[in-house]
């Protein structure tokens, strides 16, 4: 088959980085680690997940392919748990949001036939629906962390008229949810138009119907947008809790290393 | 005099941090205004919020009308005792709707032009945007929304420190005109000794997480107060 010199004929493409690298030092964007870094990264992210995905459709089992999914969503899990830093039980509300994500839209297109169960359909939209869930959970996250830090006052506001927790993050989670979901929204809206999504891209490259790329890139649009509503909507309402007690109080700000802690004495 | 609310022994600390109450006692009569002072960082914002359960205390006690605060639901107990912060914080589309929050979400009914006009506002301000009110207009309308619940006393937190001279005048007036109508219990902090001189029946002081004792306004003011006086301002 030649997989191998297939993969790393991609290697000619570096050309192309080495122009990012040589615009970052002549302009000192001091940006060519970063740039060697996602490279390298990328490079055997990409290849690895190619022979992983190879091997499974060699199995030809779908316990494989549940199996490299979840691997897949524990690490988006991780991912997003690090970025939103300071959120209370960040990884666990993250993959769940995640996974809960993954097995909804997943489960609905096997259920509906829009897709064969096979390691070629499930492994590649799996990808896509935990890649933007997985941004989708980090973006509601930190905007609640940063809201419910800023907005503090309005929070406990609502609290001391005798709202519950529920009631007094509300607003809160409507704004996080909102920004959360705007970006694939805006996406979808433009589809076609400004840019041909990844998946026809692929697809028509790859040599098929120009139709048949359309029909499955629409499925895949829907897909994200189910996927990323659910991921959001679990996020926010998994991890508000955690910032309250269950006495509808709000909980101290996590002091960071030197600083006195919330709220201050006065 | 009827103790409304007793504080006693009270502690408080954020997870292994320092504490920043050491066990305040504190008796406020009903129906009075009791006045916390103390230097910054004493510890009166967190006392405020102690009572009203904001925040759950690490020790000590809170008792309303002798009943311990701790077995009440947080947010029946809010709601008989309101609070009133540093700054407005309203929320709503209209101003209507920032005053009837917490009613609305205690199912109970309210009128908004009443409440405004008991807090001194034109009743026609109800359609407004919260945001066209002044800052002093905002703080009353605070004040309204936290009356809207009817509660049996008020905490207000440092209510004029954001206002210019003459809005504070405005809402001191109003303490004393809601005390002496409704007969209202509040305990207000301060961080103002002339404030306290105009508005309060009693005065508490608290120093470094510690209450340093109770005194009425004459004594506060007399020579008996002169060594809780020198400790507020910091002087030795």
């Amino acid at each position: 088959m030649g997989n191998t010199e297939t993969i790393f004929s991609a290697l000619l493409t570096l050309g192309l980085v080495a122009v990012a690298v040589a615009l970052s030092l002549y302009e000192g964007l001091d940006l060519e680690r970063d740039i060697g870094v996602a490279v390298v990264r990328s490079f055997a992210q990409l290849a690895a997940m190619g022979y992983a995905i190879d091997y499974v459709f060699g199995l030809e089992s779908l316990a494989a392919v549940a199996l490299l999914l979840t691997g897949m969503v524990l690490f988006a899990g991780w991912t997003s748990a690090r970025r939103a830093q300071g959120v209370p039980r960040a990884f666990a509300v993250a993959a769940g949001a995640i996974g809960v994500a993954a097995v909804a839209t997943l489960g609905l297109l096997l259920l509906l036939r829009v897709v064969p169960p096979t390691a070629r359909y499930l492994i590649p939209l799996g990808g896509m629906v935990i890649g933007n869930a997985m941004n989708t959970a980090s973006l509601t996250l930190t905007r609640i962390r940063d809201d419910l830090a800023q907005g503090r006052p309005a929070v406990e506001a609502a609290l001391a008229l005798g709202a519950t927790s529920r009631q007094a993050v509300a607003p809160v989670l409507k704004t996080a949810l909102q920004r959360a979901m705007i970006p694939l929204i805006d996406s979808t809206k433009t589809a076609g138009i400004v840019f041909l999504p990844g998946a026809m891209v692929g697809m028509i490259i790859a040599g098929a119907d120009p139709l048949e790329a359309a029909r499955l890139q629409i499925v895949v649009l829907y897909m994200l947008l189910g996927s990323v509503s659910v991921s959001a909507i679990l996020a926010g309402l998994l991890s508000y809790r955690f910032f309250f007690t269950k006495r509808h109080q709000l909980r101290a700000a996590r002091p960071a290393a030197g600083q006195r802690g919330d709220p201050p004495a006065g | 005099m009827r103790e409304k609310i007793r504080v006693s022994g009270l502690r408080y600390a954020v997870g292994e941090g320092a504490e920043i109450l050491k066990g305040v006692d504190a008796e406020v009569p009903g129906g009075r205004i009791t006045a916390v002072v103390g230097p910054s960082g004493a510890g009166k914002s967190t006392l405020l919020r102690a009572i009203n359960r904001l925040i759950e205390p690490t020790g000590g006690e809170v008792y309303l009308d002798g009943e311990p605060t701790s077995a009440l639901d947080p947010l029946e107990l809010r709601r008989r005792v309101g609070m009133v912060f540093q700054l407005p914080a309203l929320f709503g589309a209209t101003v209507g709707d920032a005053v009837l929050y917490g009613a609305r979400l205690a199912g109970r009914d309210a009128d908004a032009g009443r409440l405004l006009a008991m807090v001194g506002l034109d009743p026609s301000l109800a359609g407004r945007h919260p945001d066209a009110l002044s800052v002093g207009q905002q703080q009353r309308v605070s004040m309204a929304r936290a009356l809207a619940l009817e509660p049996e006393a008020l905490l207000l937190d440092e209510p004029t420190s954001a206002l210019d001279e003459g809005a504070r005048d405005v809402v001191e007036a109003l303490i004393l005109d809601l005390n002496g109508r409704l007969g209202l219990t509040i305990i207000l902090v301060s961080h103002a000794l002339d404030q306290v001189g105009r508005v309060a029946d009693r005065v508490v002081v608290l120093a470094a997480g510690r209450s340093e004792g109770g005194w009425g306004r004459e004594e506060f003011f007399s020579g008996e107060g002169e060594r809780a006086r020198r400790l507020i301002s910091g002087r030795p």
